[in-house]
């Protein structure tokens, strides 16, 4: 992205600097050359000029609307990530940054990713707003409360970056920075690989669904009194009021916290609120958990969530995956 | 030259005017009289501009190292909180429409006061008791919030003093609302005989859209600070994403209010600007009408540009991209009011005065201003640009750049018309280029590093990034240097400066056929208006300039 944002910031900047100088330019000669020669001059009378008035009506007109069209390529380039995308998991909380990759590997305030692959970032937050900015990158999403934010970047150049909290966020805002390492493939394989004592991210959202009792009703053979997971997450689903809802990474959050909001059609209001009884991490690694047994065969049709994973996303579990 | 000049008896002070009519504490706390309160407001937004300008002077310095060395990160953040505050809330909004506007509106267009003189009075008691508020806040502790007391961090975060700052902004919104009412009533009902629409001038055309925003936008943002302290004191969970609530809510119903707010602010400029074009030249300004419904135009398509602020917070893509051209929409006529300023200097009698200075000036900075606002405009590019320097050294352009700059200029423009007297005409110059300069040497850098990527309201920042952190600071000390000198000159004119006699920059319009300083009810007989806005006669006779 960021050749392509320096283009057209380039431009924008020979624009200002055009019209700035056209425009100062004009000022002052005028200022020079109708000075006030003796103290009751008065300037010649002209009121104005329709063609005049049209002409810079019209022209900066069409001068904003190619910066438009031209923006906004670069924006649709920006929300739209590829379909293949390596992704990790951003938890920002007063003053720390908090990653955590697929295969478990955790880091604070540091990102290490591979040279050259499509990278996405899925963030949320525990307390107030932050957002992550990468200026290297040209890159910058809030990242809220209580939601999924998402931002994607393709790193080309191996190298430790700058990472900022551009959202005001309290006493050590300025403190809340981080760098991005970016790594050749193979050494970032090779650090990746030394953070799998704690297993992998859906392995340990198993054992959070252990731990939680969540199996008791959330059963693989449809007699559970919560809804089959297997092969649930990328479907669409009709909820108790008719309405049709994709699953995806934000439904299942709600879903956790707060079940009652959105059931599933069929399903009793039974399962208790998990607000506050699981930290965001906890929240993630449940979700990737239900992303891994999405393997199962289904009968319904499958569609990719927007902004979420491609369907080839899913997968089962293994120690030391890097989803793909 | 000054020997074709005939030789004018010096003017003299009328013997009875507002000033000197009626002299007791009371005469002035109690008046009714509408140049009487746009000098209380011309006090009360000094104070408040040396306070925030106090505030700025702390962030310049903490910023001229990168380390955090000077004050603490909560002291610092509570100092640049507080800068925004008192420029935004107490000096920017109110400036120009408390001073100039109560002064001017009714003696330009040939009343003896606003419409409801006694609720004028009340919106600048109203506005003291927000301003106390907001300044009891600092001394309680201070607020910490930043000036747009995002949720959750301002509801549940911060422990400052969010809930009486809230309230000073509550309570001074309604001075803005009643001053707004005053204004389009007074325009509407109060008129000279013969002063139609079209023969106002700009000055009242800029004023009345800006009363259009204050009277439809402020009580958004009461109802969103309201907010903001009812869900503090009970939780109500409005903002709060752990109960169902949402805090990007509140970032649309305060943008809802404060982007056009900052037309509140640089729209009355404009119609400084367009008195003080057409006076500096001797002709009308160019275009009249097209300056006179630019200006509606950019009230209007104003209260739609809100989302702008909010291209990284998560908002959808389409909604993200009808923000971004209704916001290059408010560029075009913005762009026309430049160009017909402009054109206006064109075979013009273009006077070398202070006032011209300031209009030159706002000229420059607003347009580097009003282009850099395309940038921000584009969503593609505002990713990376948004939150950083680069956004702070935009709305400063616009700000400072656009709003002082028409504010000073004014004040220069009308100091005689309100005083009677001149002030020292070569110090006015120093300190108009002194602005100028310093202004661009403070804010200049704040684009280039906000492009290489430092985010505002830091308190300490990456070493690579302190070279122009440094020219910032040093820009701002000329700036303050700038800034003091018209304090010190202007208050010294007040006893010593020159009697200005009725007329001295040799203008037309209604104020200026008046006595210097006007008599409390402006004029002897009302007048009867026969002549457009801006038609200067053949030459100005007998002028000494």
């Amino acid at each position: 992205m960021a050749p392509r944002v320096d283009a057209f910031y380039l431009f924008l900047v020979g624009l200002t600097a055009f019209f700035s100088i056209l425009i100062a330019l004009t000022v002052i000669f005028y200022f020079v050359k109708y000075r006030r020669r003796s103290p009751d001059q008065v300037g010649t009378r002209i009121e104005g000029g329709m063609a005049l008035e049209i002409t810079w009506s019209v022209i900066p007109l069409l001068i904003t609307m190619v910066i438009f069209g031209w923006s906004t390529n670069l924006f649709f380039a920006f929300t739209r990530p590829p379909a293949e995308t390596l992704n990790i998991y951003v938890v920002g909380k007063q003053w720390m940054w908090k990653f955590q990759h697929l295969n478990g590997q955790r880091e604070i305030n540091e990102l290490h990713v591979p040279v050259g692959r499509n990278v996405k970032l899925i963030m949320t937050s525990e307390d107030v707003i932050h957002d992550v900015f990468v200026p290297a990158f040209r890159v910058k999403a809030d990242v809220l409360p209580g939601r999924y934010t998402h931002m994607w970047f393709n790193p080309t150049k191996p190298g430790r970056y700058h990472l900022f909290c551009a959202e005001y966020c309290g006493t050590k805002h300025s403190g809340m920075i981080g760098e991005v390492v970016v790594q050749e493939p193979a050494e970032y394989e090779a650090w990746l690989a030394t953070g799998r004592a704690e297993g992998s991210l859906a392995s340990a959202g198993g054992k959070l669904f252990q731990d939680l009792a969540c199996n008791t009703c959330h059963r693989p053979d449809a007699v559970g009194r919560g809804p089959v997971l297997q092969g649930l997450f990328g479907r669409q689903i009709t909820l108790g009021d008719g309405g049709r809802q994709t699953v995806d990474e934000a439904y299942l959050r709600e879903s956790i916290l707060t079940p009652n909001m959105k059931l599933t059609q069929g399903f009793q209001p039974v399962m208790p609120a998990y607000q506050g009884l699981v930290t965001e991490e906890g929240v993630l690694q449940l979700i990737e958990y239900v992303k891994s047994l999405g393997t199962q065969p289904q009968s319904q049709p499958v569609r990719p969530a927007s902004g979420g994973p491609a369907p080839g996303e899913t997968h089962t579990p293994s120690p030391n995956e890097v989803n793909r | 030259m000054a020997s074709t000049a005939p030789i004018a008896p010096l003017p003299t002070l009328p013997k009875k005017h507002y000033l000197n009519d009626g002299t007791t504490v009371a005469s002035w706390l109690l008046t009714r009289d509408h140049k009487r309160i746009a000098l209380l407001y011309l006090v009360a937004v000094t104070v408040f501009f040396v306070i925030g300008g106090l505030f700025a002077v702390l962030v310049r310095l903490e910023l001229a190292t990168p380390a955090g060395d000077l004050l603490s990160d909560d002291s610092y953040n509570k100092v640049f909180t507080m800068h925004g505050v008192m420029m935004v809330f107490f000096f920017l909004i109110p400036a120009i429409p408390g001073t100039l506007g109560n002064f001017l509106i009714p003696i330009m267009i040939g009343a003896k006061d606003l419409a409801f003189p006694k609720l004028n009075l009340a919106s600048w008691y109203i506005f003291m008791i927000g301003a106390t508020f907001g300044t009891y806040s600092v001394l309680n502790g201070g607020l910490d919030t930043g000036w747009t007391f995002y949720t959750p961090f301002s509801t549940v975060a911060s422990t400052s003093a969010v809930v009486p700052a809230a309230l000073g902004v509550f309570i001074n919104g309604f001075s803005s609302i009643l001053t707004g009412l005053n204004f389009i009533v007074t325009i509407h009902r109060m008129r000279a005989p013969g002063m139609t629409w079209f023969r106002l001038p700009l000055f009242v055309w800029s004023h009345y859209a800006t009363s259009l925003i204050m009277v439809l936008g402020t009580p958004v943002l009461a109802i969103t600070v309201v907010l903001v302290a009812a869900e503090r004191i009970f939780s109500f969970g409005i903002f709060d994403a752990n109960r169902g609530g949402d805090p990007v809510l509140f970032q649309h119903l305060f943008w809802f209010y404060s982007h056009p707010a900052v037309y509140i602010m640089v729209l009355p400029a404009m119609g400084v600007m367009s008195e003080l074009v057409a006076a500096s030249c001797r002709k009308p300004v160019f275009g009249y009408t097209f300056v006179a419904f630019a200006s509606l135009a950019i009230a209007i398509i104003g209260f739609f540009v809100w989302g702008h602020h909010m291209f990284v917070a998560g908002q959808s893509v389409y909604a993200a991209l009808i923000f971004s051209i209704l916001s290059f929409l408010v560029a075009v006529p913005s762009a026309v009011k430049v160009f017909n300023w402009t054109a206006t200097m064109y075979k013009g009698a273009v006077s070398w005065q202070t006032p011209t200075l300031y209009a030159i000036g706002f000229i420059g900075l607003f347009t580097i201003g009003g282009l850099t606002g395309l940038f921000l405009s584009s969503v593609g590019l505002d990713i990376h640009l948004t939150d950083t320097y680069f956004i702070v050294a935009h709305f400063h352009y616009i700000m400072v750049g656009g709003t002082i700059m028409g504010y000073l200029g004014g004040i220069h423009f009308w100091w005689p018309k309100m005083t009677g007297r001149m002030y020292n005409e070569l110090l006015a110059k120093i300190s108009a280029a002194l602005i100028f300069f310093g202004f661009n040497l403070t804010f200049f850098p704040q684009f280039v590093v906000g492009y290489l990527g430092m985010p505002r309201r830091y308190h300490a920042y990456p070493p690579e990034f302190q070279m122009l952190n440094v020219l910032s600071s040093a820009g701002a000390s000329i700036l303050a240097v700038g800034y003091a000198l018209p304090l010190s000159y202007l208050i010294y004119s007040l006893k010593y400066g020159k009697v200005a006699g009725n007329n001295p920059w040799g203008a037309v319009g209604l104020e200026w056929t008046t006595t210097s300083p006007p008599p409390t009810a402006n004029f002897e007989e009302t007048p009867l208006v026969t002549w457009d806005a801006y038609e200067y006669p053949a030459r100005v006779e007998g002028h000494v300039a």
